[in-house]
């Protein structure tokens, strides 16, 4: 038979945060009355440890065998709490969090009222503490190696870094080439290292390590499991160079054949990067229309081979305007790309070399040079003889061979005609255009900007909703080379946790389906975003696999039959509550 | 007169704006006067308020043509041109308004247009619709919308009521009725569509215009409403909340009309273009290019039913100005400029426009705008270059073509 319930409550104060609106010493006297309850006291702050103790102290003297924290939200302390429990030997579902911080005295300002909140919230979490069953905590075995998704620079460093951590990478890459869009580059800022001096010896190691097995002109196309035992299905398709095209006797490449492998690994990095803005979406600059209007990419290959001929006149005047499908809320690119204003200063600063005579304008809204030594490389190429002038090129006309650029200048407040024989449009990234089908196979969300959306945005940068899926590089926003290598090796070493411990923790809290109940309709299945439940095609009733139910409860309630049941918010504890909110 | 800042800045959404410069830069008004928007958005975000002094000071504020460039580029989503409308309104309000603009509301106010004309002879544009001799076959009848049909056709009010753009409705109707369409029009009943009204800020009277057109509209049942001008278009569609009823610029309509095979050119052999062209039967021998009004292109993103009826009509080869679609360059007829001069008297953006279009070699300069028709081929004419330049709405080269085939009947002259 159960043991009685023997509860503990704890309110907490959280300095004046909450005892400022909420009167704690009366919630305590209240709590200490409730059914079940055998102790409840008020302190500064709960989760210090002297309030860890002082709740240790009391399960292990008063027997408790429950135990309510009435303090902020779970999603910040119920871990604190449910380990100081374990470390008595209470089994860490039977804590049990009220929120009475953000859900009432952050939000009230009525003191009287928001004590009776607060007094309310406690009753229903003790009623449901009273109806708590312990669940066992699980683990399973982790499949050492890591899939790398995309072969650009944060691929390359991250599967680098795992591989030298000794496991096995799988880097998948979807073009003929190692490099991304750095290969593109010419060279980096604010240091004007060479990039093919950069990402050679770097494709070269990847190449050679006995860990990594790159996959050329591959693509990811299905993902199943979860985190430490993941399986990643790939297709490879070999291009047959050999065809030639008979009426243009031009060499084409056709899809010949293609293969298709299936990778065990524990987890996975997504480094698939960014497309580039096409300016043809803006009809108002030109582009496409003028042959003296051209990207800064055509400008990175132009500086590359040293070469500013072959325009409608000798290159006198260049212009650079900034922000082109960046910052643009009409476009649906509100965001700043980062880059932009940096490789505008560098493209500049080689133009005067190569062409000493001729002027050199930046046109900008805003200069954001916000990198190390990126100032100082702004200062250093305005003192070139680079000008900046403030105000957005609204748009581009032509004037015999020339161009006029058609704007304000903002500074001087009046509107201008600038010619120029030569216009680089700073063009942002944008989130590839096949962004959604690799978000479908993995079950990545997206932030509104349509780039990968990482857990949180300061304290968990490289991690995703999904566990065991990890971000680096341009795909999850716009970065640079620098900030790309640092977010890959974030995202190596979090791959890695998984893999040096060889096993992962999975939630407890999760559903189960009472097979006598189950009509096997399939509803669960249909409503479940995880993937977790499947028919059984034998028995025709529906088995949810633990490791992938994340607890979300939508099959339980979805159930028609109410087969399903979702451990630790069952019905009979969320009707407590409901009743000892409700007075019922 | 007082006006505190903040609640329009907070209406209009301008704390959004970065200052950037791209509406400034894009207004075609801007080069030719004093008007700067963004730094009247600056005003309003730094100043408390602006007093009467501000305003007088200020009188660049009518020089705005309504061509919503500004409200195009901008990158932040924040309406320019709307602070003007807003600003136009206070000085409605307070009644300090230049005289013509005055004028034209007073017009519209008692005789349902600008000009004041009586509103008994808003129907008079239909004498002469089957041609002053009687020749040709079809029959040209404009029934009453009130008798039931399927397209409302909306007249407005140059339409209407200007000799040289009533030329542009004749052969519009002359081109439904040999498309066999069901259109029927709302007679000396029909009211200004107050698009321009509201933009000189007359809110009140924008309102009520709505609100009455809006009923006799519903009243009629039509599905489809149709316009001569794209200023009446702008406001249907955007403004009017006509739930129900598809609001198309005629220029839409009658590239349906012949994309669906109801209106067509059946071009029987062409002689060779003779001199000049034009003259030899067949086609219609002309290099022509096409001017896109602001309340079609930019506005309302209408750049291609345009171009698909030229490239349609037989013998028509169209050239394009380098500033089009996007940036076509605003004749500056809009936003009550066609009742009010403006600051500056000397530079017409319009001289800049012919000046474009005789350039691409162009013997028809085309338009889709009745204020376009007027501010155009009023340029052509101060310019010198009507010997080889000459205006034409897109409907009159559709009446020329379908004369030469004999299903229409050329009875307007045709200037030039």
């Amino acid at each position: 038979m159960e043991p009685q319930p023997r509860i503990g409550v704890y309110i907490c104060h959280c300095g004046t945060n909450i005892a400022a609106n909420v009167d704690v010493e009366q919630v305590a006297e209240f709590a200490a009355i409730l059914p079940g309850v055998v102790v409840a006291r008020d302190y500064l702050y709960m989760c210090s440890d002297p309030g860890q103790a002082l709740i240790q102290q009391d399960i292990e003297e008063q027997g408790l065998n429950r135990v309510v924290v009435a303090s902020c939200s779970p999603r910040m302390h119920e871990p604190t709490f449910r380990a100081a429990a374990q470390q008595t030997g209470l089994n860490p579902y039977l804590v049990e969090m009220a929120n009475i911080r953000e859900q009432c005295s952050w939000v009230h300002t009525d003191r009287e009222g928001a004590t009776e909140k607060a007094k309310l919230l406690v009753a229903s979490v003790v009623a449901k503490a009273a109806l708590l069953e312990p669940l066992e905590e699980r683990e399973v075995e982790v499949t050492p190696g890591a899939v790398v998704i995309g072969g650009g620079v944060a691929g390359i460093i991250a599967a680098l870094d795992v591989a030298s951590a000794g496991f096995p990478v799988y880097l998948v890459e979807k073009s003929d080439h190692l490099g991304g869009r750095v290969a593109d580059l010419n060279r980096t800022f604010p240091t004007l290292e060479s990039v093919a001096e950069l990402l050679g010896p770097l494709v070269e190691r990847v190449q050679a390590h006995p860990n990594v097995t790159i996959f050329l002109k591959t693509q990811v196309t299905g993902v199943e499991g979860y985190v430490g035992n993941f399986e990643v299905a790939v297709d490879s398709r070999r291009v047959n160079e050999e065809r030639v095209n008979e009426e243009g006797g031009m060499s084409s490449s056709t899809y010949s054949s293609s293969t298709s492998s299936t990778l065990a690994v524990g987890s996975i990095i997504v480094a698939t990067g960014y497309d580039v803005f096409d300016p043809h979406r803006k009809p108002e600059l030109g582009y496409g229309q003028y042959p003296n209007v051209i990207t800064s990419l055509e400008m990175e290959r132009r500086l590359a081979a040293g070469d500013l001929t072959g325009f409608p006149k000798p290159v006198r005047s260049v212009v650079f305007i900034q922000c082109v499908g960046s910052r643009d809320v009409q476009l649906g690119n509100p965001y700043c790309s980062r880059v932009c204003c940096m490789y505008t200063a560098k493209q500049s600063r080689l133009v005067r070399e190569l062409l000493p005579e001729a002027d050199v304008t930046v046109f900008f809204m805003d200069v954001r040079a916000f990198g190390k030594g990126a100032e100082e490389f702004y200062d250093e190429v305005r003192a070139k003889g680079v000008l900046y002038r403030r105000g957005s090129i609204s748009e581009i006309i032509r004037r015999g061979d020339r161009v006029v650029l058609i704007g304000e200048d903002t500074l001087l407040g009046r509107p201008i005609d600038f010619e120029a024989d030569l216009v680089v449009l700073a063009v942002g990234m944008e989130p590839r255009s096949d962004v959604s089908d690799l978000s479908t196979l993995l079950k990545l969300p997206r932030s509104s900007d349509g780039f990968f959306l990482e857990l949180h945005p300061k304290l968990r940068p490289v991690d995703t909703a999904v566990d065991g899926v990890f971000l680096a590089g341009c795909c999850q926003g716009p970065k640079d080379i620098t900030d790309t290598v640092a977010q890959a090796k974030a995202a190596a070493s979090s791959a890695l946790i998984p893999l040096l411990r060889g096993t992962v923790p999975v939630e407890s809290a999760t559903a189960v389906v009472d097979e006598e109940w189950c009509a096997g309709c399939g509803m669960c299945v249909e409503v479940c975003p995880y993937g977790a439940p499947a028919l059984d095609p034998f028995w025709g009733v529906s088995r949810i696999n633990a490791v992938l139910c994340k607890g979300c409860g939508a099959c339980a309630t979805t159930c028609p039959s109410k087969a399903i049941r979702l451990q630790h918010f069952t019905p009979e504890q969320i009707m407590a509550q409901v009743d000892a909110l409700v007075g019922g | 007169m007082a006006l505190k800042t903040e609640r329009i800045a907070e209406q209009l959404e301008l704390f959004g704006c970065i200052q950037c410069g791209k509406c400034t830069g894009g207004c075609p008004v801007a080069r030719k006067t004093v008007l700067n928007i963004r730094s009247m958005i600056y005003h309003m975000l730094v100043e408390p308020e602006l007093d009467a002094v501000f305003f007088k000071a200020h009188q660049e504020l009518w020089d705005c043509t309504c061509c919503f460039t500004c409200v195009e580029r901008c990158p932040k989503d924040v309406r320019p041109a709307d602070l003007i409308i807003e600003l136009r309104g206070q000085m409605v309000e307070s009644g300090r308004i230049p005289e013509t603009i005055g004028a034209a509301l007073m017009g519209v106010f008692r005789q349902g247009n600008p000009t004041g004309i009586a509103r008994e002879d808003r129907a008079a544009w239909t004498n002469g619709v089957n041609g002053v001799n009687g020749c040709g076959r079809a029959k040209v009848k404009v029934k009453a919308a009130q008798e039931g049909c399927e397209v409302l056709y909306f007249v407005g009010c140059s339409p209407a009521y200007d000799p040289r753009v009533q030329v542009v409705t004749r052969a519009l109707v002359r081109a439904f009725a040999a498309a066999g369409l069901d259109f029927g029009t709302l007679g000396t009943e029909e009211s200004c569509c107050g698009n321009e009204v509201r933009r000189m800020g007359e809110v009140g009277l924008f309102e009520m215009l709505v609100e009455e057109n809006g009923e006799l509209f519903r009243g009629v049942g039509a599905s489809r409403l149709v316009t001569t001008s794209p200023h009446c278009f702008n406001t249907f569609k955007n403004e009017y909340g006509l739930d129900g009823i598809e609001v198309l610029h005629y220029t839409q309509l009658v590239a349906e009309l012949i994309e669906q095979g109801q209106l067509e050119f059946s071009a029987p052999p062409l002689p060779p273009p003779a001199a000049g062209g034009g003259g030899g039967g067949g086609g219609v021998e002309k290099m022509v290019t096409y001017h896109d009004p602001c309340f079609l292109g930019k506005q309302n993103h209408i750049f291609d039913e345009p171009r698909a009826i030229l490239k349609a009509i037989p013998g028509v080869k169209l050239v394009e100005m380098d500033r089009s679609r996007e940036r076509s360059l605003c004749c500056e007829g809009g936003g009550g400029r066609m009742w009010a001069e403006g600051t500056n008297l000397e530079e017409r953006l319009a001289f800049q426009r012919v000046h474009e279009a005789a350039e691409t070699g162009a013997e028809i300069l085309a338009v889709a705008c009745p204020f376009c028709l007027l501010t155009l081929e009023d340029a052509v004419k101060v310019q010198g270059l009507d010997d080889r330049l000459q205006v034409m709405d897109i409907m009159e080269l559709v009446d020329l073509a379908l004369t030469k085939h004999g299903l229409g009947e050329l009875t307007d002259q045709i200037p030039g």
